[in-house]
């Protein structure tokens, strides 16, 4: 058996992507997921490829060059897997922000000018209805992003990873990583089929990465954030056609809080159900679904959407983003435990984020040169350290 | 009592399911499906698959198994995914 | 302090008037206008009589229209969030009702095999055939054939008999003769002897010819079934090759036994396990009590075994929930009916293993046959999603090919998505029960745990 050069702990978005462009620099890589790829937070996820929701610097600059990667990603891959394998359900659908009443109008065309000086297309709008026929009518002021996209975050997964084991690297479902063994540096993984030889690590266990990270001999303060989505029956096509969010989503993004927050984010999907998102709340990794969240997401699609009002809700599921305390996910090298790598804590974000965190890792672990700024992404970063990991 | 379906006006009993007066009317379908076109009516008839889906009063998804009709209700065959009527 | 009971089957009554009974409050809910669940299915004009009285009992409210849609914890206890009215009508009142102990009763439906052109009208669910004939009074077809396996099917047939419907057969996938050779197994059950009798003469003065090792396999017709292809079995449930035949029906009618309502238990958190006949149930133990205080079970949802077990298990569980509230039992009561349960328990172990579905049913299928009716999801879509996309999960599975994923929320073909697919399914659903929006937005605040 030959053995990887890099095991990749955990086959969300995040993994498969560090591990299609690690097989795309040449590196022999094992995908080794506890559970089934792409089921986790991954399987949550609603597929926004936003730059919408963020503010000029790191994550902006991240989520820019992730959101060109992906399509010209998914066309590569058509090449080596086949069209019907590379389909994501990508969509240029492009995102409309809406403020409902004044005093989020200001802070919203604010931000919008921000972002155009940090050269993002963000179009003040006063024709709503003609991109969105059936918003309701009270809107304040709104901001179009032809920039902003959607896929389906499992099609896309499931893409990614069909292109690394064509390469001929192997992808493991229902292996869990147990342990990492090192002398003055990584040498193999122990899974409960043994153990596993390699020359390094990367830790893309989404929310429980801290728990990986606390098994490697590192630690890491990332921390689930629940995230519910109400999903509705199968509406006409055209019904919403933009992905569609209030303004105050973006405070909602960037709050710390623990508390409940929610804001409404609603977009379609291809098989023609609505998903209504989004809810922000901190109490670890508690499934449950609480009708009081499910009730606070239909207001707040109805005020944008009132033609939902007579539309069924046929299913509700919950998600753990995986949170970091200021909002900025970890990529790159661990310095405290050489040949252990972090990709992780893309909060509500990773799908979007994914293809330019794995070429980042991709080139940061072979040396070439990296095509965003990896600095604000350390893990040394002061704003990580000296948290305590309330979680774990 | 009298109920429509699809325009024409029907005979209904009290008490009786919208699927029961369909099928007592000799229709054996009354929803198009949205990929394929296939058409359905009744299946599990205790309100568990969904199948039976009709639009009553200009409400679609309604299940027809499950909903017992009352005096004027309007019926209509739903084709794929609807939106309900504007004002309903 | 009250008993929350939803279900107003078999379970679900006995387990009203037993907790009503002994000095407790009760409120019992159910979707349907009527109380009597699946079992007692009758016209909207007739009396309530016996057990069914229950619902004019003084300490009992009887929620007719009911619709549950969650569950929660709260600090006393549960809530349960329901809409009350028309089924599916937006603007229904949304309520919460409260408890200290719950009954969780919400029985089971058919399971039905996929065979090609089982999407087409006219190939209904037996329930389907059975709750039409007994409540609506309506044959779903003039010219039936009944098939699929269990006992179930011959009531299902003698209903169809009793609204003028003509029975081609019935056709039993397995090999009752086991059944018939195991009488033991049956007396003090549902399947008594005498009911057997009471079947074999219903079915010959009906002219239905009953046979074994046999099943439909295909239905055909453009927009509704035409005919139906008949095979003979092997023992795994391969069709036996040359034995097919094309017979003239209008409808079909289907059960290969029944898969119980978990919705509301998983999502309290209540143990779930595999039983004999491969369904989930939820775990019970000796008094009906599931894993979760002060949350109870009975009926088929803790194990198919049909009305009397369903009844003598709704005894227990609402003595229990009553005590578990404060009321005090009589522990002789309990005894003679724990052994009652017993004994209905060893009846469902033996039913299971006297009609399992075999595995051959997954050779039945053709490439387009649908998996998932809801989605229109073929067999070939689910192979390519398992062996091409690499889904080793069900979620992802779901999300890769979107079977399971419409309206009915997997209800009907997750078992048999399972099966073909060796991935587990857990059903949750904590949605039971589709709630418009514009209903969901106006729930009144702090309804929520
Ligand atoms: C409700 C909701 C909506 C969202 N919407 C969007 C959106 O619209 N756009 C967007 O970009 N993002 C969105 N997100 C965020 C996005 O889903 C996540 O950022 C992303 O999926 C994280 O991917 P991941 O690969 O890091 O984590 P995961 O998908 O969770 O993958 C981690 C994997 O690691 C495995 N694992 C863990 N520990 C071990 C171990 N010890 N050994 C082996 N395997 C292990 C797990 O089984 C899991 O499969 C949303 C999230 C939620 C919850
Ligand atoms: C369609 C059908 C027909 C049947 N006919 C017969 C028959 O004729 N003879 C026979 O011996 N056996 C029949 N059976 C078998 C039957 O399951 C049992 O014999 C018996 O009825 C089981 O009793 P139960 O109390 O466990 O459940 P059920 O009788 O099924 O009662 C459950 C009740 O819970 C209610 N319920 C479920 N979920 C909710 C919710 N979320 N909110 C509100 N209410 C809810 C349902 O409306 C139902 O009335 C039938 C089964 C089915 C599926
Ligand atoms: S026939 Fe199944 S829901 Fe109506």
């Amino acid at each position: 058996m030959a053995y990887p050069d890099v095991v990749v702990v955990g086959g969300g978005v995040v993994g498969a992507a560090c591990a299609e462009a690690l097989t795309r620099h040449g590196v022999r890589v094992r995908v080794c997921d506890r559970g089934a790829p792409a089921a986790a937070t991954t399987g949550s996820g609603e597929g926004n490829l936003l730059v919408s929701d963020k503010e000029p610097g790191p994550e902006l600059n991240l989520a820019r060059a992730s959101c060109r990667r992906w399509p010209r990603l998914l066309a590569e891959l058509v090449d080596e897997i086949g069209p019907s394998l590379a389909d994501a359900e990508w969509e240029p659908k492009g995102g409309l922000v809406v403020a409902t009443d004044e005093t989020a109008a200001a802070p919203l065309l604010a931000l919008a000018e921000r972002q155009r000086v940090a050269g993002v297309e963000a179009v003040v709008t006063t024709d709503v209805r003609g991109l969105e026929p059936h918003l309701a009518p009270s809107v304040a002021a709104a901001v179009h992003y032809p920039e902003d996209a959607q896929l389906q975050p499992v099609l896309a997964t499931s893409a990614l990873l069909a292109a690394v084991r064509r390469r001929g690297s192997e992808v493991c479902a229902g292996v869990e990583v147990l342990g990492v063994h090192r002398g003055s540096r990584v040498t193999s993984v122990r899974t409960k089929n043994g153990d596993l030889p390699c020359g390094a690590v990367v830790n893309a266990c989404g929310p429980w990465s801290g728990r990986f990270a606390e098994i490697a001999g590192s630690s890491l303060p990332v921390e689930p954030r629940r995230g519910l989505v109400l999903v509705t029956a199968p509406l006409p096509p055209q019904t919403v056609r933009h992905k569609v969010y209030d303004a105050d989503y973006v405070g909602t993004v960037a709050s710390g809080s623990a508390d409940l927050v929610t804001s409404a984010v609603v977009e379609s999907t291809r098989s023609g159900t609505v998903l209504v998102g989004s809810s922000r709340q901190r109490v670890g990794f508690h499934e449950s679904i609480e009708v009081r969240v499910l009730r606070a997401l239909a207001r707040k699609a109805l005020a944008l959407f009132p033609v939902l009002r007579g539309v069924p809700a046929m299913r509700a599921y919950g998600g753990f983003r995986p949170y970091t305390p200021d909002h900025l996910p970890v990529i790159g090298a661990d310095p405290a435990v050489p040949g252990l790598w972090h990709a992780t804590g893309h909060e509500g974000a990773g799908i979007g984020l994914a293809p330019a965190t794995g070429q980042l890792v991709a080139e940061l672990m072979t040396g070439a040169e990296p095509h965003v700024d990896p600095a604000p992404f350390r893990v040394d970063r002061p704003a990580l350290q000296g948290r305590a990991l309330e979680c774990a | 009592m009298r109920v429509i379906v699809d325009g024409q006006a029907v005979t209904a009993e009290r008490g009786q399911t919208v699927a029961a007066v369909l099928m007592g009317h000799g229709r054996t379908s009354w929803r198009i499906t949205r990929h394929g076109g296939r058409p359905r009516g009744l299946f599990c008839g205790i309100g568990v698959c969904f199948d039976c889906l009709v639009i009553v009063n200009g409400i679609p998804d309604v299940r027809a198994c499950q909903r017992v009709v009352v005096d004027g209700d309007d019926i209509r065959t739903q084709y794929g995914a609807e939106l309900p009527e504007a004002g309903t | 302090m009250t008993v929350l009971v939803v279900g107003a089957g078999p379970a679900g009554i006995h387990a009203a008037s037993s907790a009503a009974g002994v000095g407790a409050d009760v409120v019992l809910v159910d979707s349907a206008s009527r109380p009597g669940g699946q079992y007692h299915r009758q016209p909207s004009d007739a009396p309530r009589t016996g057990a069914l009285a229950v619902v004019d009992h003084p300490r009992v409210k009887w929620m007719p229209e009911t619709w549950v849609w969650a569950v929660e914890r709260t600090d006393q206890g549960f809530r349960l969030h329901a809409q009350v009215g028309p089924a599916d009508a937006p603007g229904r009142p949304c309520i919460a009702l409260d408890g200290e102990a719950l009954v969780l009763a919400m029985g089971a439906y058919d399971r039905v095999l996929p065979f090609p052109g089982w999407d087409l009208p006219g190939v209904y669910t037996a329930g389907a055939a059975q709750a039409m004939a007994k409540g609506q009074r309506v044959a779903v077809g003039r010219n039936v054939v009944v098939s699929g396996t269990g006992p179930f099917l011959l009531p299902v047939a003698e209903s169809l008999l009793g609204v003028g419907a003509r029975v081609r057969g019935v056709l039993e996938a397995g090999s009752p003769v086991r059944w018939a050779l195991q009488p033991w197994l049956l007396r003090g059950s549902l399947g008594k002897i005498g009911e057997l009798a009471h079947y074999a003469k219903v079915l010959s003065t009906g002219k239905v010819p009953y046979r074994t090792r046999s099943a439909v396999v295909a239905a055909h017709g453009a927009d509704r079934v035409e005919s139906v292809t008949v095979a003979r079995l092997n023992h795994d449930w391969t069709v036996a090759s040359g034995s097919e035949q094309q017979v003239e029906v209008d409808a079909v009618a289907v059960g290969y036994g029944f898969t119980p309502q978990l919705e509301l238990a998983i999502a309290l958190g209540c143990r779930i396990q595999r039983a004999l006949d491969d369904s989930d149930v939820v775990v019970v133990g000796r008094d009906q009590a599931t894993s979760v205080p002060g949350v109870f079970a009975a009926g088929e949802i803790t194990a198919v075994a049909g009305a009397d077990a369903a009844a003598a298990e709704g005894v227990l569980a609402g003595l229990s929930a009553a005590q578990s509230i404060g009321s005090s039992i009589v522990d002789k009561q309990v005894s003679l009916i724990r052994r009652k349960v017993l004994r209905k328990r060893d009846f469902a172990r033996a039913l299971a293993a006297v009609h399992p579905v075999r595995s051959g049913w997954q050779s039945w299928l053709v490439d387009t046959t649908l998996v998932c009716r809801c989605e229109e999801v073929s067999l070939s879509a689910v192979r390519s999603a398992v062996v091409e996309r690499g889904a080793a999960g069900m979620r992802a599975l779901k999300l890769l090919c979107r079977v399971g994923l419409g309206p009915c929320q997997g209800r009907i073909c997750g078992r048999n998505v399972a099966e073909l697919t060796g991935l587990p399914d857990i059903p949750k659903r904590p949605i039971a029960s589709p709630i418009r929006l514009g209903d969901l937005a106006s729930e009144p605040d702090g309804s929520g745990g």
